[in-house]
């Protein structure tokens, strides 16, 4: 965990409203793990006291990226940096994915950014496996070429019909497995917004596979200090029994079948 | 400890009968028990860490969402989330111990009889400076600000502790008081060896879209730069009435809010929330604090604390 003021390299879009946001990071880069977070201080946004958490998409050599849209005021004002603008970052943080079992066949569920969390899994995993992805429309499916790129096969599903699968990208996850899931027994790893994590830990138990989920909340200090980013965790004894994880410091991935899910969380 | 070079301006002071090397904390709540952030910053150079507040039995404190954040701060509404006592002594003193500064743990309990009960534990536990005792939170139902707001509940739980402890005891007091002087006199009547200003304000904040309220504990504290003038003169009229020193935190976000504070009348200073804005702030503070001494020419922060003009 390291605390680095960052050059920012490049800043270029990638697909609809996204961008890649690449930074010089030599120590963060260095120990980046999959599915690890870094937590940024934007640069002028003075009355904001708080970092903006967003998974480290690439970590090459001395620099790392993200992937972002634009949805409020810290997001905003990433937009206008440009090459040569500082930025602060705090990070890796979180435990990340752990490294696929072997022998199972590790299948990548994205939604949304999600990807951003998978793709280094996919390009540091000692086996290929498959990358479903999905948005509203072919404009929202990132990255699918990367992917592809490092031998993965890519399922894409996009709500209208434009590209793939017409409908949910657990839609197109159903039909996989209706068709067989072939021979390898299926390991999840899963990024994207709270519906689809819930969908795919209801997919793993029925079809009692793991599922690795990556968690949002909103976050406070980003390394388990202030206790804002909890979730609930089940305990193995006595029945109904949980605790708090913190999702910044003890996720944000967690085990499917270790999450108590909460109808009144936020996501 | 280092002892100050020639010329360069001495740091160190003594508060509740406490030396430090500084007088630079860090703030209950937003340091988590200290190894949270022992990768980013070497601890040892702080004048104290003060530790999220400890029960007596565990506490899963309030349901998510927990924080937001708001122009010039954030809500907070954790609800003392913490591993109690036994826990804590067990998991976080050993580290704690390893420290070369003092550490100030934060108490707090829903009963007057709590509160001491408490405190006599901690008073058999090696490595535990001074205790500062939360009677202002405004996250939890019970106890907490309903103790603080009240002069007289307050000097109970102070007296309380006093009486179950050898340890130097920091009440906390709460911002939103009518009468701040009177307030800080009954906790320096009730034993108090220094006194902590000020906790986060009550506060509340709605989503016009759903009209439900933002945090699920439906109100919360406000921290942040938006509430460092407020405390400002809280600590100002606090340090005026009583002769106990006060350590002050509010909306700390550099050495300026800090310096501010010291000469308002406070003998130290805890960083806070903007500790998640940059880990590296308290290191900052002190750094500052240092080069404002040697620019003006004064020889001790002792020299510096209240020293407000008003003429
Ligand atoms: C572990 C993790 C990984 C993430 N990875 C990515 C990523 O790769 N790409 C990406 O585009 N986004 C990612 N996000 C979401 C990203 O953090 C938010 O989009 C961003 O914080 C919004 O900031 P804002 O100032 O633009 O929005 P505002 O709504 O103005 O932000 C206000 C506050 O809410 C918080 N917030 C708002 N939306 C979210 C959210 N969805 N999740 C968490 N906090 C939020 C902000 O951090 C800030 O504290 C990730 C979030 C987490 C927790
Ligand atoms: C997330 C969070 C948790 C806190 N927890 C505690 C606590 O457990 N006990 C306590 O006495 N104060 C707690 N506080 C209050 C702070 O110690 C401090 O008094 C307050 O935030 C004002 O300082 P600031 O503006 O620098 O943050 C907490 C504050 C925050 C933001
Ligand atoms: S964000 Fe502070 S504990 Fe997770």
């Amino acid at each position: 965990m390291h605390l680095e003021n960052a050059s920012v390299t490049q800043h270029r879009p990638v697909a609809g409203a996204y961008r890649e946001l690449s930074f010089e990071t030599t120590r963060i880069a260095r120990e980046t793990r999959p599915g690890q977070f870094v937590h940024i201080r934007v640069p002028n946004l003075g009355e904001s006291v708080l970092r903006r958490p967003f998974s480290i998409y690439r970590a090459d050599g001395a620099v790392i990226s993200i992937l972002y849209k634009e949805v409020g005021k810290g997001t905003r004002a990433l937009a206008r940096l440009a090459r040569g603008d500082t930025l602060s970052a705090l990070g890796p943080l979180g435990n990340g994915f752990p490294t696929p079992a072997d022998g199972a066949l590790p299948v990548l569920v994205a939604g949304g950014y999600g990807v951003a969390a998978l793709y280094l899994l996919a390009e540091r995993a000692r086996s290929k496996g498959v990358l479903f992805v999905g948005g509203s429309g072919r404009q929202d499916l990132l990255c699918a070429g990367d992917f592809e790129k490092l031998g993965w096969q890519v399922v894409a599903a996009t709500e209208d019909g434009s590209q793939g699968f017409k409908g949910r990208v657990t839609g197109a996850l159903d039909e996989w497995v209706k068709s067989g899931l072939g021979n390898r027994t299926p390991e999840f790893f899963v990024c994207g917004p709270m519906g689809l994590l819930r969908a795919m830990a209801d997919r793993a138990k029925a079809l009692n596979v793991r599922a690795w989920l990556s968690m949002d909340r909103h976050m406070g200090c980003g390394v388990g200090a202030c206790l804002a980013c909890v979730q609930r965790i089940r305990l193995p004894s006595p029945p109904g029994a949980w605790k708090w994880a913190r999702i910044c410091r003890d996720g944000p991935v967690f085990e499917a079948g270790d999450i108590l899910w909460d109808d009144r969380e936020d996501g | 400890m280092t002892n100050p070079a020639a010329g360069s301006p001495d740091l160190s002071l003594a508060v509740a009968g406490i030396r430090l090397q500084n007088p630079v904390m860090v703030a209950s709540g937003t340091f988590g028990y200290g190894p949270e952030f022992a990768e980013l910053i070497d601890l040892n150079r702080l004048g104290a860490i003060v530790v999220k507040g400890i029960s007596i039995e565990p506490e899963k404190g309030n349901p998510t969402p927990r924080m937001l954040e708001v122009p010039g701060g954030l809500l907070n509404a954790i609800g003392l989330q913490n591993p109690g006592f036994e826990k804590f002594v067990a998991e976080y003193m050993p580290f704690l111990r390893g420290l070369r500064i003092p550490l100030i743990v934060n108490i707090w309990g829903r009963t007057i009889e709590q509160y001491g009960n408490l405190a006599a534990r901690f008073d058999a536990v090696p490595g535990v400076s001074a205790l500062e005792i939360n009677i202002s939170c405004p996250n939890i139902k019970q106890g907490g600000l309903t103790f603080g707001s009240d002069p007289r509940l307050a000097a109970a739980v102070i007296s309380a502790v006093r009486k179950s402890t050898r340890l130097p005891i920091i009440p906390k007091l709460p911002p939103n008081t009518s009468d701040m002087p009177a307030l800080a006199r009954a906790a320096e009547d009730a034993g108090a060896n220094a006194i902590s200003l000020v906790n986060s304000f009550p506060a509340m904040a709605i989503d016009i879209r759903t009209r439900r309220p933002i945090l699920a504990n439906i109100t919360g504290g406000l921290s942040g730069p938006a509430i460092h003038t407020i405390a400002v003169k809280l600590v100002w009229e606090a340090a005026k009435a009583v002769r106990v020193p006060i350590i002050a935190m509010g909306g700390i976000a550099g050495p300026e809010e800090a310096i501010e504070f010291l000469i308002a009348g406070a003998s130290a200073v805890a960083v806070g929330t903007a500790n998640f804005t940059d880990p590296a702030t308290a290191l900052r503070v002190i750094e500052g604090i240092r080069g404002y001494l040697a620019e003006n020419g004064i020889p001790s922060v002792r020299d510096l604390v209240g020293s407000l003009r008003l003429t």
